[in-house]
């Protein structure tokens, strides 16, 4: 089975994230870049998945040179190839563009399936999975908590606010999936040294039949109009008991709308 | 000087320390909290191949080196040392001698186990009667009866010998005696014994102060039968043997020691910037900024006293007195570190829920096992050129 893993770099959650000033899109450069947590559930499914069935995992990311840290991370966790979709051009691209240009880099690679997070922390848009589904034509399967392939035939359980789906396709397809997954392992030093020697295929828009009007900024059909840094965080309020605390409590939270 | 920032080695250590970040941190207190060891957590770091580091490939290890073990040491005892001791003795002690020193069917049988940490190694040399002092304070013998070695004696403090998932242990023994200019001396040599062995007995557990998640025991052989074929190496090498493991074995610990240094600037570091006294953070006073920047000092140093300790092993080069040198000097950080830190910290550094008060009780081990700091200076000396004793 070909199995091709998204995964995109993000700014550390743990350290504090920015926009540019100047065309209001993320500073790559003020914080690390990690791998989006969600996508190491992908790898890691991905790789069980190659365990079980046989195959080759590839991964593909869009992103600038940095991105390749990235890549090298999920190919230290086990993928044998990685693409890396990388050109001036797609910077400031959209979710809509983004799956563009990914379905035609995805076209270009082919696969049985493709998986990756259900979103990703800095945008958090949650669509991709459902636009590339549609741009390449296969079934969608999100927000998957268990994969299981049979041939042909993909089943999985779709989380839902009331318990799971049971949602079954045919492959070729694209399933996204939640932390509920698995528990993505760590890197070993064997891992770690194998993935400098592994393949990672770099291209441009042009090598992935990407129109250049058609992604970047310019293209977005969304657009920052405006950002303002979140406020400093608010002393505390400290409730003294004096006899009443709970009650003091109870109304902090009424007016705060928790309760 | 040693790439550290070479990128197999910065990953792997990244790796590790969110492994401890996130796997071992949320649970150990608990664990050593009731004592108990962690196979969890033992299983997931041999899942990713922690207990392989250093050994080939061929054996089923992660063919990396023991700089690579050093650093993966350095990284869990920042959170933790008993997962640390657990790690260092199943592979410094346990696995590297039968990589050393084993026949091909010794490694063959043993090393793919140990290098997955679904076994784990134990070497016992300690006795009751003395640990350094060989073989003066040596009282385990073993004989050759009927193609089989008769072990009968004691050992005393082994760690990870009485596990669940305990496969073998190293026992030195007095094998016999020979002629040394014009004295007779024993002969010291080192015999294999696999757990479950008839007549090899695992008391239990002892209470200690601190490294409450790992397992150390006493050991006890009455007519202890293995097949002759166990001894490891050549027969009266074993005295050679040990002082090579515990050479390396010191740069080990080195490293765990550097790791627990660590993990007391970082608490103290974090705890001093949220703590308020006096109406300012307690990261303002001169008192406690002097505080941690001696224990960014310490830690410092001691983490180049191991990084070249470990250059030299790695290139061939002797390495006994830089690893003595590191072992004295980390020790000694870790031990001025958990007290600084735990004052930091007051009335909280005493308390078990926080690590420094881990921290705390696993520092002063680092001061006596593997050597004494005492042994460390002796060492020192002698490869100085002064009189042995």
């Amino acid at each position: 089975m070909n199995i091709v893993v998204c995964v995109k770099q993000v700014p550390d959650t743990a350290t504090e994230r920015k926009l540019r000033s100047d065309d209001k899109t993320l500073d790559r450069d003020a914080a690390d870049g990690v791998v989006n947590e969600l996508d190491e559930y992908a790898v890691e499914e991905a790789l069980r998945l190659k365990e079980a069935h046989g195959g080759e995992v590839t991964v593909l990311t869009m992103g600038p040179a940095k991105a390749t840290d990235t890549i090298r991370k999920a190919l230290a966790m086990g993928a044998d190839k990685a693409v890396h979709l990388s050109d001036d051009a797609l910077h400031g691209s959209d979710a809509l563009s983004t799956s563009y240009a990914m379905a035609q880099a995805l076209k270009k690679i082919g696969f049985d399936l493709v998986i990756l997070g259900s979103e990703s922390t800095d945008a958090r848009t949650g669509v991709l999975a459902a636009m590339l589904a549609e741009r390449l034509g296969a079934p969608q399967l999100t927000l998957a908590r268990k994969v299981e392939v049979d041939g042909s035939a993909i089943v999985i359980e779709r989380i839902t606010d009331y318990g799971y789906d049971k949602v079954e396709a045919t492959l070729p397809a694209v399933v996204s999936v939640v932390e509920k997954i698995n528990e993505p392992r760590y890197p070993s030093f064997k891992g770690i040294m194998a993935a400098k020697k592994k393949p990672v295929e770099t291209l441009g828009i042009a090598d992935a039949s990407v129109d250049a009007s058609a992604v970047g900024l310019a293209a977005a059909y969304s657009e920052v109009a405006e950002f303002s840094a979140a406020p400093p965080r608010a002393a505390g309020t400290v409730v003294k008991d004096e006899g009443d605390g709970g009650a003091k409590a109870a109304d902090f939270l009424a007016s705060k709308k928790f309760i | 000087m040693l790439d550290v920032e070479h990128d197999e080695y910065a990953e792997l250590r990244e790796s590790v320390a969110r492994f401890a970040r996130e796997v071992v941190a949320p649970v150990i207190g608990d664990y050593y909290e009731r004592c108990e060891f962690p196979y969890d957590i033992v299983a997931k770091m041999g899942a990713m191949g922690l207990f392989g580091l250093p050994i080939p490939e061929e054996y089923g290890g992660m063919g990396g080196d023991y700089f690579a073990l050093c650093l993966a040491l350095e990284e869990l005892a920042r959170v933790d040392s008993s997962v640390a001791i657990t790690l260092e003795a199943a592979v410094s002690l346990g696995a590297m001698p039968i990589l050393r020193f084993g026949t091909a069917e010794q490694k063959a049988r043993w090393l793919p186990r140990l290098a997955t940490g679904e076994m784990l190694g134990a070497f016992g040399l300690t006795e009751p009667g003395g640990g350094t002092d060989v073989p003066g304070g040596m009282r385990t013998t073993a004989t050759l009866d009927g193609g089989e070695w008769v072990i009968n004696g004691s050992k005393a403090f082994i760690t990870n010998s009485g596990t669940d998932i305990t496969g073998v242990v190293g026992v030195a023994a007095i094998t016999g005696h020979r002629e040394r200019g014009g004295r007779t001396v024993p002969e010291i040599s080192t015999i294999l014994v696999p757990a479950g062995t008839p007549g090899f007995t695992v008391s239990k557990k002892y209470s200690k102060v601190g490294w409450s998640a790992s397992d150390t025991r006493e050991l006890s052989f009455s007519d202890c039968r293995v097949p002759e074929e166990n001894l490891l190496g050549e027969r009266g090498r074993g005295y050679a043997q040990f002082l090579q493991t515990l050479d390396e074995g010191r740069v080990a610990i080195a490293a765990l020691s550097v790791g627990l240094a660590q993990g007391c600037v970082d608490e103290s570091l974090r705890y001093a910037g949220e703590r308020v006294a006096f109406g300012r953070e307690i990261n303002r006073y001169q008192a406690i900024q002097f505080k941690i920047a001696d224990m960014e000092v310490r830690t410092h140093t001691a983490r180049l006293a191991y990084h070249h300790a470990a250059e030299r092993m790695l290139a061939g080069l002797p390495f006994k007195k830089e690893a003595a040198i590191a072992k004295l000097v980390a020790s000694n950080a870790a031990m001025d570190n958990a007290r600084d830190a735990t004052q930091i910290f007051g009335g909280y550094g005493f308390m078990n829920e926080y690590p420094v008060g881990r921290f705390y009780r696993d520092a002063k081990i680092l001061e006596i096992g593997e050597g004494t700091s005492e042994v460390q200076r002796m060492l020192i000396a002698r490869e100085m050129g002064v009189p042995g004793a």
